[in-house]
């Protein structure tokens, strides 16, 4: 199959495919960046987090919109502010349901998994019936279009380089937040042993809600991101929800090491794959070797030791 | 393995007698065949829930990839339904006689191997109640040796439902694609379409269903049941006995595997189709959510909420489909936060004591008492 290639071309196949898996990379760390902290540090299974995502991929688009029709000039930064009011909206949503249904769920892992679920349903419906059951895109300013000339045969897109040094920003403050800051220090607390930390003086609930929030929060902003390079439909939460649960069970629950280490390799060998066999193939040679692996190494790659 | 004094006590032979009566002799008089068509499919449900109540209610692993087993047993007879469907006369149109149309549609010119043995009637019941069951046998190996349970079986499960549902999306000549395997018409030659044929299937399945739940029932009874129960609530105490818990949890799980896989087998044959739409994530969610609206803990309450909750589908989602899903939903929540044990926990709380009272006498009372983690009658 490589007999009609020459080596140059090889090369950037390589590298334009590689560069495919890491705007992958950027979306898998997104999504799985809220769930490792939900999933990884609480230990709720939130089926909900693809529709907390969606809805600051809507938050976006509505702030485009509006952006467009109003407020014309500054268009070209509007996506900087819809960010910030994807991460509201979401992290508020997020600590209404932490409030109404999680917190009676913390001992049965296993039940906030339904009910999560229930919740997920329902805010499918809801924006179908508040956007409509099409799929809506936004519009991109005009420094976003286009792409880069890297050499001859290579271009990359400016959208995913953006969307990549998102990624990158997103990812250093989060882990500012958990491992340098008053708070982090107070949630990693808590998940290591809970009673102890409350014994300490450490506010357990409050934790628990902003920690849930804060979760929820960063799947709106990777919603926001995700308008960037693809359309939003009030079912595409859940398209990604297995993926990022994968990554996050891959790279070891409690790690945000691991979870990134994870999306990469997952991300990396899925779109090499893809370069050799169907696009369905691929995801499902990953998905196998994924589960393969775990069955091997159940803690995943990068393992907490917690006392449960 | 010694078995309780008796099979049943009171009020799960009540449990029994009114499930029997509503399913053999109530519905098949009350209904027209196009309703008692829709029940069978619930039935096929009931299987996937009773299977659940074993593996999650008793023995506390709760799995998201039923839908899996339900498709296997389901693409297994689909596969003999459609060979027999595309036999060299029914598919002289196309260009390669007695193969399904599906992989003509997508040029394959031979019957792929794995398709031969489905010739056969004894290999496809085989293979039904096999594939599944070894299927099951690996992935409970892998994950129960090596001490993973909870919520990473659960997500693993899922996984592997997605993984089987892309897989066969992506290979439409040899499954039939996201269409699936359509136009199945006979069974050994007997028209499986029209009307007295269904009436027949319905039948057959219910009697499947009881023997299903007498199978159920038994096991629950024997020490095995009580292991998996000490298994769910205090697992290192039974590690600690000298149980090997992997292996009970390996058997529940392929026990649950294998309901689930006749239960598709059926779905198959009423239905007359099989699709992934059936083996996918949202499908297994929803088996499990029918088995936690009926009660978890109660055989006879999880095949009500199968047949409730489908019923409550088929009637809001004709009439009502935007609220369908608020519905759904709602009820999950529902089930979670107000009443865990669901419609059979709230039938043992509070109408059970009323019947009980009206029937006092020395024998139920002992009856009631050895049997605390039981509750049989279904709400209705």
């Amino acid at each position: 199959m490589f007999g009609d290639y020459s080596l140059g071309d090889l090369g950037s196949i390589f590298v334009m495919q590689g560069f495919a898996g890491l705007i992958l990379f950027s979306v898998y760390v997104l999504m799985a960046l809220g769930l490792a902290i939900i999933f990884g540090q609480m230990g709720v299974i939130n089926m909900a987090h693809g529709e907390f995502m969606i809805l600051g991929a809507y938050v976006t688009w509505m702030t485009s919109s509006f952006f467009q029709s109003h407020l014309p000039s500054l268009f070209s930064g509007y996506f900087f502010l819809a960010m910030i009011l994807a991460f509201i909206a979401s992290g508020a949503l997020g600590m209404l349901v932490e409030w109404v249904l999680i917190r009676h769920l913390y001992k049965r892992p296993l039940d906030t998994l339904l009910a999560t679920w229930g919740l997920s349903l329902m805010l499918q419906q809801a924006y179908r019936s508040v956007f409509g059951a099409r799929e809506v895109g936004v519009e991109l300013p005009q420094w976003m279009l286009g792409s880069l000339h890297v050499s001859d045969s290579i271009e990359v897109p400016i959208n995913g380089v953006f969307v990549m040094c998102l990624t990158v920003l997103i990812t250093v403050g989060v882990a500012y937040v958990m491992y340098k800051s008053r708070w982090g220090r107070q949630v990693r607390a808590v998940v290591q042993n809970r009673i102890m930390a409350g014994a300490v003086g450490i506010n357990t609930e409050k934790v628990d809600r902003y920690t849930f929030g804060l979760g929820c929060g960063i799947a709106g902003v990777a919603g926001s991101a995700f308008t960037m390079i693809g359309s939003t439909g009030p079912t595409s939460g859940q398209l990604y929800i297995v993926d990022t649960f994968l990554v996050v069970v891959f790279g070891g629950a409690a790690s945000l090491l691991g979870t990134i280490a994870s999306a990469f390799s997952i991300s990396q060998t899925q779109s090499t794959f893809e370069f050799f066999m169907s696009g369905s193939m691929a995801k499902v040679l990953t998905l196998l070797a994924v589960v393969g692996i775990l069955m091997l190494r159940p803690q995943g790659l990068f393992a907490l030791k917690v006392r449960k | 393995m010694v078995i309780n004094s008796r099979f049943f006590n009171r009020s799960e032979l009540m449990g029994f007698i009114v499930l029997a009566a509503v399913l053999f002799v109530i519905l098949p008089l009350t209904l027209d065949v196009f309703r008692l068509n829709l029940v069978a499919k619930y039935l096929t449900y009931a299987f996937v829930a009773l299977g659940l109540v074993l593996c999650w209610g008793y023995g506390g692993i709760l799995s998201l990839g039923q839908g899996v087993f339900f498709g296997l047993g389901g693409y297994c007879m689909a596969m003999f339904l459609k060979l027999e469907a595309s036999s060299v006369e029914n598919t002289k149109i196309q260009s390669t006689p007695g193969i399904p149309d599906f992989m003509d549609w997508n040029q394959i010119t031979s019957l792929p191997l794995f398709w031969q043995p489905f010739h056969s009637l004894t290999f496809t019941i085989l293979a039904i109640i096999l594939v599944p069951g070894i299927f099951a046998l690996i992935i409970g190996t892998a994950m129960f040796k090596r001490r993973v349970g909870g919520t990473y079986f659960a997500i693993i499960t899922q996984a592997v439902a997605a993984i089987l549902t892309i897989l066969i999306v992506g290979q439409q000549g040899y499954t039939g694609g996201i269409n699936g395997m359509t136009d199945l018409r006979t069974l050994k030659g007997w028209d499986i379409r029209p009307d007295h044929a269904k009436v027949i299937l319905y039948f057959v399945e219910v009697v499947l269903l009881f023997a299903c739940i007498g199978i159920a029932q038994f096991i629950r009874l024997t020490k095995l049941g009580r292991i998996l129960v000490a298994m769910r609530e205090q697992e290192d105490r039974v590690r600690f006995s000298g149980y090997s818990v992997a292996n009970f949890k390996i058997f529940a799980f392929c026990m649950a595997a294998v309901f689930a896989a006749i239960g598709g087998a059926m779905f198959a044959l009423n239905v007359g189709f099989m699709s992934p739409s059936f083996v996918g994530i949202v499908p297994s969610i929803e088996m499990v959510i029918y088995t936690a609206v009926g009660g978890r803990m109660s055989i006879f309450g999880a095949i009500w909420g199968a047949i409730l909750v489908n019923f409550a589908k088929t009637s809001l989602s004709e009439s009502f489909p935007q609220l369908w899903l608020f519905g759904l939903g709602g009820l999950f929540i529902a089930v979670v936060l107000a009443f865990p044990n669901g419609l059979s926990g709230l039938w043992a709380d509070y109408i059970q004591p009323h019947i009980d009272r009206l029937f006092t006498s020395r024998k139920s009372k002992a009856g009631w008492k050895d049997n605390s983690v039981a509750d049989g009658a279904p709400a209705e």
